[in-house]
């Protein structure tokens, strides 16, 4: 749907010819649509200034030494958030490496190489997975995927590379691993979804030009999926948006520590599992200011990951939203 | 190498095998093959465990007995269920009407600077982390109103209600063919009577579609009723207290250090995914057999 | 659209089932197996070998029977033209010969499809590299959003070869033998979508030029440019011959008459009539065919 494209047989934006009567209907049905359409704006102004009015103290007190301070601490009423930003990155981080992989080669699948039937299957699984709320993944996270962790992947991790900072420590099961596995889990299926959407609408010529040229199925598709690149980074840009904000399911598994570590194994926490586990304990007016800006931040965050996203996928499908709808 | 010059080139030799890009062919398709199916694998995991852990306590008294004190056995999710049901009402109580009408605005008059602003508004709205507008609506309506409620709760899932719902109406009223409109402006009917008695009806069962999805997603958020509708292990459905809700059960459930608990909390989360697979299920059928 | 046959004594048929058009009753065709062999006029030519042949080549599209006992021998360094109305499955066939039909599910085949002496629809042939050794230029020009350089270097990178030098030599090769190189040596590196579409036709060409194919198959593969881009593709075509075997599909029978050593019309499904170019269009043998051309139907 391209914007400036009129669908409708009157004109959209020209101010009405005077009318007989006081009031028209027409105009008053239009006015409130436009109130309607003002209050989405309004809710959306309001968060931000609510959530710019609540970090206020915090921001006056530790201006950009927030963002770098490493301490976190209630007692002191001294707050510095690093620890949640890493959290947050090296979380999101994992689940990016995971779910890329999986999920652009799984859309290569759905979208070029299987049998009709195959690929309405695992497309609708995709979906299901898609539907899942966060909290039925923490649960899982936390019984399931932790017990494993501790008794299989993490002994092994440590046996074979404990040699990397990353894969040394204790094995508990809960932790920044944990959340990394479960986040992938949780935006695979957003990767596999776009990505497909976006080979689907590649121009299928290109696919026969390659064919017609001596190629085998393989190589044609990394034609394809050349020509979809900038569509298909948007997809991860969006699925890296999600992750980061995604609070349920990484409170449950992270273990809830507020110091930076190097090892994967050791328990953490993210901006968004920290606001989770300790606004409703917050006294102290710093306290739940500092966590407000948190919010802040991660408002802020996912905001320009978002828009890079969306200008990715646009610029992708050539701007057509319908296809970007999607997203 | 170069080659040889005739009347015009050789032709050019294979420098990699036909074997080598068999190989390289049948590896690369097997990796797409083995990532589809990778992907299968968490899903089957977690319905089996669902399911496992979950159908064990799910007996007709978890729907209507209140949750009961650690270490009495049996009690039930009664007052979760009911309180997730009126913090969706209340969510799509202020998302429809607020939705449809900038939807329908989107659609019928939407060439406008504030149209723009919107749509971009819209899409950027849905990017907003749950926990995000937790908070603010904690700012907004907690703190004036003194205490936690459902009003809240059920504000912010509205909140979130709202992108989707706006996006897809706007769509679905621009699928609405000309025809329709141009017919009833022809028979001299005003704008407003165009759009609410014939286009409108007409985009009723995609709107509904878009309405139920939306409806679906926000019964399973639990970050935006953490610090809105909190929780309540009682009885309540007054809008202005606390208000208990599946998510929040789950959750506290799920963490408390009691084996009975977290067993609950299985069945609780059984009981939320079949909610949600079913509404998406049934409007997604009922979809089909429109078309 | 009435169909008359020579014979008076059939009824006009206008509506099916209807006997196959092929067997109205007519004059022994030339007999196919000496492309050769001269036909009403046309002076004493070499027997030359034949490249590509159809014995009895049948094509199902699920139900629909595409393409119905056709059989024909195209010889060596021709070009020839298929030619009929839209619909009569001259693309399918023409996309049997390097096994694009595959791509679509529902495709059934019965008969025989030859590369000189090979079989091309057997399981056993290399697919891949019947592709390479038959290619095939589309109607609407298809250039991969890359630099010319990368257009015309692909089938050689898939062939594994990555020396700048003979990349850049073969590129310069398939560009001039395109005609166009002059238009794009200086730019090699700019997007190849930024070609007119006359230029990123000769572009698909080089490219598929650049592997040396033995056959070319062009599917009217001016239909999607203006009049001076198809006179040169047709030129082009015609510079072409002394070193392929050329087939081109056409709705244009003018581009036929003018590019062609011999044409092939077909009819739904069915091989009509194949002969001498020349002598199809002054006098050609069947009543359908002299319609055709002369714009009776289609």
């Amino acid at each position: 749907m391209s914007s400036g494209h009129l669908t409708t047989p009157w004109s959209a934006s020209a101010r009405p010819v005077a009318r007989r009567g006081p009031v028209h209907p027409d105009d008053v049905y239009r006015v409130v649509l436009q109130a309607l359409g003002f209050a989405v704006l309004a809710v959306a102004a309001l968060i931000v200034v609510e959530c710019a009015r609540g970090a206020a103290p915090s921001i006056r007190a530790f201006g950009w030494h927030f963002l770098v301070g490493t301490q976190w601490d209630p007692i002191a009423d001294h707050y510095g958030a690093l620890p949640y930003v890493w959290g947050t990155l090296v979380t999101s981080g994992i689940a990016m490496l995971l779910a890329v992989p999986i999920g652009v080669g799984a859309s290569a699948f759905l979208a070029e190489l299987a049998p009709p039937a195959i690929g309405e299957g695992v497309a609708f699984v995709i979906e299901l997975l898609a539907s899942i709320p966060s909290i039925v993944f923490g649960v899982w996270g936390m019984f399931v995927l932790a017990p494993w962790l501790r008794s299989a992947l993490e002994p092994w991790l440590i046996a074979h590379l404990g040699f990397l900072p990353l894969f040394q420590g204790f094995p508990f099961g809960l932790g920044v691993l944990n959340a990394g596995i479960v986040l992938a889990i949780m935006v695979v299926p957003t990767v596999t979804a776009i990505s497909r959407q976006i080979l689907r609408s590649m121009p299928r010529t290109m696919n026969e030009a390659a064919l017609a040229l001596g190629a085998t199925r393989a190589e044609a598709l990394a034609v394809t999926l050349d020509a979809a690149r900038p569509g298909i980074l948007g997809a991860v840009v969006l699925a890296l948006g999600r992750a980061l904000g995604e609070t349920m399911a990484v409170t449950m598994v992270i273990g809830n520590s507020s110091r930076i570590s190097l090892s994967l194994l050791a328990p953490g926490a993210t901006m968004a599992s920290v606001i989770a586990n300790e606004f409703t304990e917050a006294t102290g007016k710093l306290y739940l200011a500092s966590l407000v800006e948190i919010a802040l931040v991660l408002f802020v965050l996912t905001l320009i990951v978002n828009a890079l996203a969306r200008l990715l996928v646009l610029w992708a499908v050539g701007g057509r939203r319908d296809v970007a709808g999607a997203a | 190498m170069s080659p040889a010059r005739r009347d015009g080139l050789a032709p050019p030799r294979a420098v990699r095998s036909r074997t080598e890009r068999r190989v390289r062919n049948a590896v690369a398709l097997g990796a797409c093959a083995a990532a589809a199916g990778v992907l299968l694998v968490p899903i089957a995991l977690l319905v089996a465990q669902l399911v496992g852990r979950g159908l064990p306590a799910l007996r007709p008294g978890f729907f209507v007995h209140m949750p009961k004190p650690v270490g009495e056995p049996g009690g039930g999710m009664a007052n979760a269920i009911v309180g997730t049901l009126i913090l969706i009402a209340l969510a799509a109580a202020f998302a429809l009407p607020v939705g449809v009408g900038a939807g329908v605005y989107l659609a019928e008059f939407g060439e406008s600077r504030l149209a723009s602003a919107l749509r971009y508004v819209a899409d950027v709205l849905g990017g907003v982390p749950s926990i995000v507008v937790g908070v603010a609506v904690y700012g907004l309506i907690v703190v004036p109103m003194g205490h936690f409620s459902a009003l809240a709760g059920g504000l912010a899932l509205g909140i979130l209600m709202l992108p989707t719902i706006v996006r897809s109406t706007e769509e679905v009223v621009r699928l609405v063919p000309q025809s329709y409109r141009h017919a009833a402006l022809a028979l001299g009917a005003p704008r407003w009577r165009v759009v609410q008695q014939i286009v409108l009806p007409a985009a009723r069962g995609g709107i509904a579609t878009a309405a139920l999805l939306a409806v679906a997603r926000a019964s399973g958020e639990t970050a935006p009723l953490l610090f809105t509708a909190l929780g309540n292990r009682f009885w309540s459905t007054r809008l202005d207290q606390p208000i208990a809700s599946l998510p929040m059960m789950i959750y506290d459930y799920a963490r408390a250090p009691y084996p009975d608990w977290n067993a609950q909390a299985w069945t609780g989360a059984l009981v939320l995914f079949l909610m949600i697979a079913v509404l998406a299920a049934a409007t997604r059928w009922t979809t089909r057999r429109i078309r | 659209m009435t169909v008359e046959t020579r014979n008076p004594e059939r009824p006009a048929l206008a509506q099916p089932p209807r006997p196959s058009l092929a067997s109205a009753p007519l004059p022994a065709p030339p007999d196919p197996a000496s492309p050769g062999a001269p036909t009403g006029g046309e002076p004493d030519a070499p027997a030359a070998r034949v490249k590509l042949s159809a014995a009895h080549f049948h094509l199902h599209y699920g139900a629909h029977h595409a393409i119905q006992d056709v059989s024909l021998e195209i010889p060596e360094h021709s070009v020839t033209a298929i030619i009929g109305p839209s619909g009569c499955g001259k693309s399918t066939l023409l996309r049997s010969f390097n096994r694009m039909n595959d791509l679509i599910a529902s495709v059934r085949t019965e008969g025989e499809l030859r590369l000189g002496d090979e079989p091309i629809l057997s399981p056993a042939i290399d697919v891949v590299d019947l592709r390479r050794r038959v290619g095939m230029v589309f109607q609407r020009p298809n250039p991969f959003p890359r630099s010319i350089f990368e257009n015309v270097a692909f089938g050689l990178r898939l062939l594994g070869i990555r020396d700048r030098g003979e990349l850049e030599i073969r590129i310069e090769d398939s560009l001039r033998r395109a005609a166009l190189w002059d238009e794009v040596r200086d730019r090699l590196d700019r997007s190849a979508i930024a070609l007119s579409g006359g230029q990123q036709q000769r572009l698909c060409i080089a490219r598929s030029l650049a592997v040396e194919p033995e056959v070319l198959l062009m599917d009217e593969p001016a239909s999607a440019l203006d009049p001076t881009a198809t006179a040169r593709i047709e030129e082009l075509v015609l510079g072409l011959k002394s070193r392929y075997t050329i087939l081109v599909v056409t709705h244009n029978m003018q581009q036929a008459a003018r590019i062609s050593d011999r044409t092939a019309f077909m009819l739904q499904g069915e091989l009509i009539e194949y002969g001498d170019t020349r002598q199809m269009f002054t006098s050609p043998r069947r009543q359908l065919t002299e319609d055709y051309i002369t714009g009776r139907f289609g």
